[in-house]
């Protein structure tokens, strides 16, 4: 006997459509026909319901009696006896922002609009922020800017297929979300140009048309070399610059500075390439620039995503059938993530938490005073560096994260862990951060809730339970709701805090609390999300269609205008040394998903990918004295890996490449950058000087 | 803070490419700088290396503009020029009869082009179909002239001069070029690069005469006649002057600075007055005046460093420059040494294609390029330029740098006939299939694309490996026997 659900992958940000099937050998994944996917799944989709019934898999609460112990078993009562216990002690010797909350962009839309409450309502505490912050924070940074909005996509994934131009910026999407490929084959049969820019040769420049392969940290100077020859060569969209922006007597002065021979030495991509690349841009009918993290982690990964914006605008992309700018979200959540409230300056339906009506609404929907909602809190990086120190909270709770693994120079990030009073994970495995919480409270898995998720093209999509959690498990939402029935009557003074444990009244919260907000879901419910395959934000009204295609009249911005902001190229924060002579860069692997924490797990992808490695180009390797398959170890100002060394005549003989999905001795976040763009604190994941030898 | 010895104004004398990058970059290493910039040229700032576009009339003047850090403590004054320097009273004298005082100074007062000693020119007065090509003012002179005019005689086969020469060209102009060596930027290239290079620019409309010197111009109101030292006459409509730079140091000479053929620095652009600096085309650095954009900009950033005390112990140190000739048809670089020294261990790679306008010839001393000239379609001319210039060792196949990218770096194993495919080859990337996991599924009984896509999931990613997994059948399916199968799968 067999049972179906139609529901989507956990993992990425396409969100594929699947079906689950519980059968009396266990669950089995089957492709489903849905916009995004078209039928299509990578072997992470595949094999995704592997976790669930897993020997690893959480089924009890842990605790840890001793800072030097173990964790052993515990029952829910003992186990968020500590957690209140804790949080209290704190609370009392060091105040509420003492209490610091760390969410992830891979949880549902009610998760995380109830995880960003949860924080302000019942803990009081400004410190509230998520692993979004690594993936999301330049693009969003940058489209707000510019657009006045941050959807990263804001056209539907289809409109990839009929661009004759289609620029990739720092996106190896073969690798990291493969089915999307099936728009660029189709993209190329009909004639279109693909362009990449990947310091690598990735998959996904393999088929690309061109593929220029810039100095690590240079895209910037690319994108406005590119700008500048499509103002010398007479391409821009005069009309659409005067008609529907601000702003480009001062990009075209700053871009004067970027003439094609200056960037070509400073990036190492030809003139000639460069000049192919505007061409095919400019002269396309319907163009597409596409920017990830690539572009994006950088310390000016906002003016990086800016120059390239600058370029859509003055081509007079966005806006325009079949054309525009958009950003490819990582997470599954990545979208939603960053709308409802688990961002240090955020409120839901992406309010600003400093803007007075902001707070005014949000307030209202939740029943308390405007005035006790805190303010903005520290961005990722610094509240996890931030940890334990004098100034510091000296508490935190992890919903959906693994920063142990995933964020910038982890050593230091791991020491900020350890040196809390307090830390409590929610995760269904033993993650390398459940690995040295005093409490990990086991978690439902994505085939065991219902809920909401928005995808990369701003598509709100509905996931299915299959099947209850297994006994001795409870959902995100039934933890927060125990933590505030336990924290919220002191906390509060009783005002009426409602944490509800079904996803669906919690939507319904959600959907008023961002209604006349940026991201506003006021109008759409569960049953139009079945109706009509996903609806897109914003929808006001349940009445009014969703917006697949935005600024088609105008921009939401107060003069409904978008904006160009002039931007300069500046080096890395680290550049090579004769100590450090190499460009590290960090990136992913198509059999695993971030940090690996679920994806290690399952035996098919741990035998497709069993460990990290260091590519780097033969040449580096016969000077380095390295052959194929040694031990390396790569070295940086803050820390070392070792993983085997893996040749490739496809990178830069001056770049050398680790993924980032391996915990221990193989992580690079040991040996990444922790410099922070300043306006998207964004750490400088793409770029930074080592030195590789032999181990 | 203090930059000078005494308080923190600035006055910058020179808005060129050097004066007006300076100004950008000092309040972004510290915003309680007062600066002035002095430009004698009544113009915003604007981007030199453009003004063979603007000849060549793809951009118009507002596509040379360049972004001004107006505000921010800086006042910029177009249209003033400095008359005097007074380095004892810490003051500059302006034409506009004004005095400022600074406590520190800077020299960005760039080059004059130079007026060939040829009869019937006058360096003060020269005709109005006679142009030098330096500046934006320059630029008008020449367009107004061109708008009315067929041909175009370019005196001076240098980069600038073919810079002028191309953009000329691409306004339709019949253009001659009037070099008195024996090959086209001496200076940058080998003869044989010239030689290439002239017949790429003859392609373009441009004529070049060489080793012959102008002798005499006669320069009427219909036309200009220019006089040539083999006895020829070339009749023309406009004569553009490139035939080089000087630094101007007439300010720096009557302060009484140190001045060689530029005005002399020090690694930190110190002139002989510890309150003076001086850089760009003005400023001569280790025997060395560059004319080049590049040293400029990188003398702007150490300057800025050291003025505003960010990192006072900061240096200029030379690199080498790279001279670059790119538009419509030519893709020419050059740097380094053209004809080098007989070094014993220099290794020599060349590559010649005449008949496509393609030339390279590479110099690599100790795994380093020491010098390079590529000329035409190289592909590799990023790297090239990358390694030159960071000092970077070259590849171990010296072919990648004549030929680009390695071939090998791009191939997919999927394209390989099924047959000759390893086992272990990945056929599809998405769920990690291999043509060995086809081929055992084959034997247990998937006959079609159907059955084989059910069994292992290829095709079901991104679904571009489907035309290999269907060739893999398809040869399968002829080789027919469960034997021979076993073979190949063995």
């Amino acid at each position: 006997m067999s049972q179906d659900v139609a529901t989507h992958c956990p993992y990425c940000a396409l969100q594929c459509g699947m079906t689950l099937r519980r059968t009396d050998s266990g669950v089995r994944v089957l492709p489903r026909r849905f916009p995004t996917n078209r039928g299509g799944l990578c072997q992470k989709g595949w094999t995704a319901a592997e976790l669930l019934d897993h020997p690893n898999r959480l089924t009890t609460p842990l605790l840890r009696d001793r800072p030097d112990g173990d964790l052993r078993p515990a029952s829910w009562t003992e186990a968020l006896d500590r957690v209140e216990a804790g949080i209290r002690r704190v609370q009392t010797a060091y105040g509420r922002d003492a209490v610091a909350v760390f969410g992830g962009g891979g949880l549902t839309n009610e998760k995380a609009y109830a995880l960003g409450k949860f924080a302000r309502v019942v803990l009081g505490t400004r410190n509230i922020d998520y692993n979004g912050r690594f993936c999301m924070s330049s693009a969003a940074a940058a489209g707000n800017r510019a657009f006045g909005v941050d959807r990263g996509l804001p056209f539907p994934l289809a409109d990839l297929a009929t661009a004759d131009t289609l620029l990739l910026v720092g996106a190896n999407v073969a690798e990291t979300m493969p089915p999307l490929v099936r728009y660029l084959v189709e993209q190329r049969q009909r004639g279109g140009t693909l362009i990449v820019i990947d310091p690598r040769v990735t998959a996904t420049a393999r088929q690309a048309t061109l593929h220029l392969q810039p100095t690590p940290g240079t895209d910037l100077a690319v994108a406005n070399a590119l700008l500048h020859i499509a103002l010398a060569e007479g391409w821009l969209d005069k009309d659409y610059i005067a008609a529907r922006t601000t702003g480009f007597t001062e990009v075209r002065r700053v871009v004067a500075s970027y003439w094609p021979a200056r960037v070509e030495q400073l990036s190492g991509v030809p003139v000639a390439d460069l000049e192919a690349a505007a061409r095919a841009l400019g002269t396309a009918e319907r163009a597409i620039i596409l920017t990830a993290r690539g572009a994006e982690q950088h310390a000016k990964g906002v003016d990086t995503v800016t120059a390239f914006i600058n370029l859509a605008l003055a081509l007079g992309l966005p806006g325009r059938p079949g054309s525009g700018y958009g950003c490819l979200t990582g997470q599954g959540n990545g979208q939603g993530g960053r709308e409802h409230g688990q961002k240090a300056d955020q409120l839901p339906g992406y309010r600003r938490i400093d803007d007075p009506a902001a707070r005014a609404h949000v307030a209202a929907v939740w029943g308390v005073r405007p005035e006790t909602l805190p303010g903005p809190g520290l961005s990722a990086y610094e509240l996890l560096s931030a940890l334990g120190t004098a100034d510091g909270p000296k508490a935190l709770l992890v919903f959906g994260s693994n920063p142990v693994v995933s964020a910038p120079r982890a050593a230091r990030v791991t020491a900020r862990l350890r040196a809390l009073d307090l830390l409590v994970v929610a995760d269904f495995v033993r993650s390398e951060t459940a690995e040295l919480a005093d409490v990990v409270l086991p978690t439902a898995q994505w085939a065991e809730e219902d809920g909401t998720m928005t995808n990369l093209e701003g598509r709100v999509l509905r996931r299915r339970a299959l099947r209850p959690p297994p006994a001795g498990v409870r959902t995100d939402l039934e933890i927060l709701a125990d933590l505030a029935g336990r924290l919220a009557p002191v906390t509060a003074a009783g005002a009426g805090l409602r944490f509800p444990v079904e996803p669906r009244e919690v939507f319904a919260e959600l959907r008023h609390a961002s209604a006349g907000g940026i991201a506003d879901y006021a109008g759409i419910s569960w049953e139009r999300i079945d109706a009509e395959d996903g609806v897109f934000w914003p929808c006001p009204e349940p009445n009014l269609p969703g917006s697949p295609r935005m600024f088609t009249d105008r921009f939401p911005t107060p003069d409904g205008r978008a904006r160009f902001v002039p931007v300069e190229y500046r080096p890395a924060d680290e550049e090579p040394t004769p100590d450090y002579p190499l460009y590290l860069t960090t990136g992913r692997v198509l059999a695993q998903y971030q940090s690996g924490a679920q994806t290690r797990r399952i035996a098919p992808l741990r035998t497709a990918a069993p460990g990290a490695f260091v590519e780097l180009h033969p040449d580096l390797a016969v000077r380095l004295g390295i052959d194929d398959g040694d031990e390396v170890r790569v070295t940086s100002r803050r820390g070392e890996m070792r993983a085997p060394a893996r040749l490739s005549p496809g990178i830069r003989p001056d770049t050398v490449f680790a993924p980032f999905h391996w915990p221990g001795t193989a992580r690079i976040n040991s040996v990444t950058s922790d410099a922070l763009d300043p306006v998207s604190r964004m750490p400088e994941f793409k770029v930074c000087a080592v030195r590789v030898e032999k181990a | 803070m203090t930059v000078g010895t005494s308080g923190n104004r600035i006055v910058i004398v020179g808005h060129g490419m050097a004066g007006a990058r300076l100004a950008a970059e000092l309040p972004a290493h510290s915003p309680d700088v007062k600066v002035t910039v002095l430009g004698a040229e009544p113009h915003r700032a604007y981007n030199r290396i453009m003004l063979s576009s603007l000849l060549a009339g793809t951009v118009d003047e507002s596509g040379v503009e360049l972004a001004e850090a107006a505000g921010h403590g800086i006042a910029v004054r177009p249209g003033v020029r400095v008359t005097a320097v007074d380095p004892a009273a810490h003051t500059v004298a302006t034409d506009r009869g004004d005095m400022l005082g600074y406590d520190h100074l800077v020299l960005a007062t760039g080059g004059r082009a130079l007026v060939p000693p040829v009869r019937g020119l006058d360096p003060e007065r020269l005709p109005a179909r006679v142009a030098v090509f330096r500046t934006l003012d320059d630029c008008r002179r020449i367009l107004a002239v061109a708008a009315r005019a067929r041909r175009a005689v370019v005196l001076g086969g240098g980069l600038l001069g073919l810079e002028a020469a191309r953009g000329l060209a691409a306004r339709g102009l019949d253009v001659q070029v009037v070099h008195p060596v024996g090959h086209l930027m001496e200076r940058q290239l080998d003869p044989a690069a010239g030689a290439v290079l002239a017949r790429t620019l003859a392609g373009l409309g441009v004529t070049t005469h060489l080793e012959v010197a102008a002798t005499a111009v006669d320069a009427g109101p219909d036309g200009v006649r220019l006089a040539l030292s083999d006895g020829r006459e070339l009749e023309t409509d406009l004569l553009v002057l490139s035939c080089g730079v000087r630094p101007e140091v007439t300010l720096a000479r009557a302060a009484g600075l140190t001045v060689n053929r530029g005005v002399v620095v020090d690694d930190r652009l110190r002139t002989s007055d510890p309150d003076i600096s001086a850089l760009g085309d003005c400023a001569e650095h280790d025997g060395v005046v560059t004319g080049l954009v590049a040293p400029a900009w990188e003398q702007a950033r150490v300057l800025a460093r050291v003025l505003t005390g960010e990192n006072p112990r900061e240096r200029y140190r030379p690199r080498p420059p790279v001279t670059r000739l790119k538009a419509a048809g030519i893709d020419l670089a050059a740097m380094g040494d053209p004809e080098g020294g007989g070094d014993p261990d220099v290794e020599e790679l060349s590559f010649s294609d005449p008949a496509r306008g393609t030339y390279a010839r590479l110099r690599i001393v100790g795994e380093r390029l020491t010098a390079a000239i590529m000329l035409g379609d190289n592909p590799s001319v990023g790297t090239v330029i990358q390694l030159f210039d960071r000092g970077a060792p070259v590849p171990l196949d010296r072919r990648t740098l004549l030929l680009g990218r390695s071939r090998d770096a791009a191939a997919p194993t999927t394209t390989e006939s099924p047959a000759l495919m390893p086992d272990a080859a990945t056929v599809c990337q998405c769920n990690t299939v291999r043509k060995g996991a086809l081929v055992r599924s084959w034997r247990a009984g998937a006959r079609t694309m159907d059955d084989l896509v059910a069994a292992t999931r290829a095709t079901t990613g991104c679904g571009s490996c489907r035309d290999a997994v269907e060739g893999i059948l398809d040869w399968l399916s002829a080789v027919d026997t469960p034997d021979t199968a076993e073979e190949v799968a063995a």
